[in-house]
């Protein structure tokens, strides 16, 4: 039996907020079902493995996103998975890094062009709970996360934004995230996939190349309870 | 000393203690804030007045400000009176406060809120700055931490010259803060929560660690040799000559002997003997409810206060082995409304216990603990919380909000 290889990226750089949970949940929501995982913790002075499953890169400051960037663009392996159809999961300073460009230190950086977006400075930090409706493509329902950063990001056309903002900022305050293929940006962190399980499930779909309706369902009574209460926050607050 | 205030500094400090007084006696609090509001309004430098001629030392840092300042003036007390802000008021309201009320005492010991440390340099002219360690804390409302580091060591560059600099040397942000100081005394306090300095804070470079030691890659930031440290073996702090200072604390950790080795270290600056200074942190068995002991219906609670992910895996290393645990999670504004970082903190340690989760967050705490593959039931509030353990010992770890809520059900525990 095959082992389910879930890189996490550069921990060193880009981990700010709870990061290490979007890992923790995939692996536990895995081997709930029985798929064996190896976590695979990448260092920004490591090459990044071709032969990994799943990739996740995180949250973080402008310079250690900067420097993120350069590594990546020169070690392109992140590419070469992405063009490969492995799913990847990319929260805040690193969703941003996947664009075409983003701005850090007061300037603008090349980003991995992975994702068709490039993001600027927005006018105010956005903080605070983010809910919006996923695209219905994806069957993931609502989505809850904490949002916490200063830039805005603007979609081409080679992306699907990942939901449509019902509470919060996101990309804009009208879109929040994107999508294309197998891989995934999102301001959410909170982390996001403790908050999202079916966005969880749909990345390890992807990663085993199931259909998301074949995962044997699990006990998800505290997940839900989660999102029903940040839901119902969100009402009572409006 | 306030010998020389001026009428308009004694009327600011007449009304301080009666704003003060009137708020503790409306059941407000300890009335340090609203006090320190007053008098600052009618006399804008009372805090400077108040502090001219005494003898301050300031601590700061994310974890064990309020502890180290308690030992500290403990130890101090061996040769005088202390004024301190020991309700954790640590804003420059709550020094004023502290000041005004203790117009005798020769010598303060003021636990600083990391954002204030500027403002109290110029404000308070200190002999000593202790400086504890720098954590992710309050991600959603305080600065990121690689950036207070920079303000600090800029702010110690421009008003620090007159001040002696103690210092942790375990942490590469305290360090690189601290080292733009001519005098520096190290101390080998320890860093539990090293996530937020794998790279270099002064170029960026990967840090190398080898054990205790770690050095920048590139640049030569390194761990500087250590003055005070505390010891391998046995409860005790070594001093800068080698000497042994036993340690019977009843305050559990090695974290708090670490902040017992800052408190020996800042005493001694002062002139007081460590060797007389030590026992004095034995009496120490509470610090503003944070390791109280309470007793409810046969059982035994100690209560532990942890607010960020540094302090719950601290808290984590204290408790005793066995005993039933209970974690109370708030999200108010001061706790910070984003709860990610429980993600970072390590709940494994915690399976085969019996552990409760309560607090406005509880929900939060669950999912957590459920990823973890640790056991838990939930329940609504301490209360229910003591009902759902046998009668014993029980460890209590919460966030700064859950905790006064928990300290509140114990009459305001000190």
């Amino acid at each position: 039996m095959s082992t389910l290889r879930i890189v996490w990226l550069y921990p060193d750089l880009l981990s700010t907020y709870g990061d290490r949970g979007n890992l923790l949940v995939l692996a536990h929501r895995a081997r709930a079902r029985g798929i064996d995982v190896e976590p695979m913790q990448v260092r920004s002075d490591q090459r990044v493995p071709h032969t990994a499953d799943m990739y996740l890169i995180g949250g973080g400051e402008d310079g250690p996103q900067a420097v993120a960037a350069d590594r990546l663009l020169q070690d392109g392996a992140l590419n070469r998975a992405a063009e490969a159809g492995k799913p990847i999961l990319a929260i805040c300073a690193g969703y941003q890094l996947l664009g075409s460009s983003f701005y850090a230190n007061g300037r603008a950086y090349e980003g991995l062009n992975i994702l068709d977006l490039r993001s600027d400075r927005g006018p105010s930090r956005a903080v605070g709970e983010i809910a919006g409706d996923a695209a219905p493509q994806l069957g993931i329902g609502k989505i809850t996360g904490f949002e916490n950063h200063g830039g805005r990001t603007h979609l081409g056309e080679a992306v699907q934004p990942l939901a449509r903002v019902t509470a919060g900022i996101g990309n804009d305050g009208a879109t929040e995230g994107a999508w294309a293929g197998h891989v995934i940006g999102t301001y959410m962190h909170g982390p996001g996939l403790a908050r999202n399980p079916r966005l969880a499930d749909l990345l390890l779909a992807w990663a085993i190349g199931a259909d998301p309706s074949h995962l044997p369902p699990i006990d998800d009574t505290w997940p839900e309870r989660l999102r029903t209460e940040r839901f119902q926050a969100l009402s009572t607050a409006q | 000393m306030s010998a020389n205030l001026t009428p308009r500094a004694k009327f600011a400090t007449t009304l301080l203690r009666t704003a003060a007084a009137l708020s503790r006696a409306t059941g407000r609090g300890d009335g340090s804030v609203i006090g320190g509001r007053v008098g600052l309004i009618v006399e804008p430098r009372l805090l400077e007045l108040l502090a001219e001629g005494r003898h301050v030392v300031l601590i700061s840092g994310t974890n064990g400000k309020t502890t180290t300042t308690r030992f500290t003036t403990a130890a101090i007390e061996a040769i005088g009176k202390v004024a301190t802000n020991s309700f954790g008021a640590n804003m420059p309201t709550g020094h004023t406060t502290a000041l005004a009320k203790a117009p005798k005492a020769e010598y303060a010991a003021l636990e600083c809120d990391e954002h204030y440390l500027g403002q109290l340099l110029d404000a308070a002219s200190p002999k000593v700055v202790a400086l504890l360690n720098l954590s992710r804390d309050q991600l959603d409302r305080a600065m990121e931490v690689t950036a207070l580091a920079a303000k600090w060591r800029q702010t110690l560059q421009t008003s620090a010259g007159q001040s002696t600099i103690v210092a942790n040397a375990d942490d590469p942000l305290i360090v690189w803060a601290a080292s733009v100081c001519q005098r520096v005394v190290w101390v080998a306090a320890g860093q539990s929560w090293t996530a937020d300095s794998a790279i270099c804070p002064n170029c960026g470079a990967h840090l190398d660690r080898f054990g205790e030691f770690w050095r920048c890659t590139n640049c030569g930031l390194n761990r500087p040799s250590p003055q005070w440290s505390v010891a391998q073996e046995g409860e005790a702090v070594v001093g800068p000559d080698g000497r042994r200072y036993e340690l019977n604390l009843q305050l559990p950790g090695r974290v708090n002997r670490a902040n017992a080795a800052t408190a020996l270290a800042i005493a001694s600056l002062f002139g007081v003997d460590p060797g007389q200074a030590a026992p004095r942190l034995s009496e120490v068995a509470s610090v503003a409810g944070r390791y109280a002991k309470v007793e409810r219906e046969g059982r035994q609670l100690r209560l532990l206060l942890a607010k960020n992910p540094a302090g719950w895996l601290e808290s984590f290393d204290m408790i005793e082995p066995n005993p039933p645990v209970v974690l109370s999670l708030n999200a108010r504004e001061v706790d910070g409304f984003d709860t990610s970082w429980i993600y970072d903190v390590d709940f494994t340690s915690l399976a085969g216990r019996k552990v409760v989760v309560t607090g406005d967050r509880r929900t939060d705490l669950a999912v957590r603990l459920e990823v973890d593959g640790v056991d838990f039931i939930v329940v609504d509030d301490i209360r229910a919380a003591i009902a759902a353990v046998p009668p014993g010992p029980v460890e209590v770890v919460a966030n700064y909000t859950a905790f006064q809520d928990i300290r509140a059900e114990f009459n305001r525990v000190n």
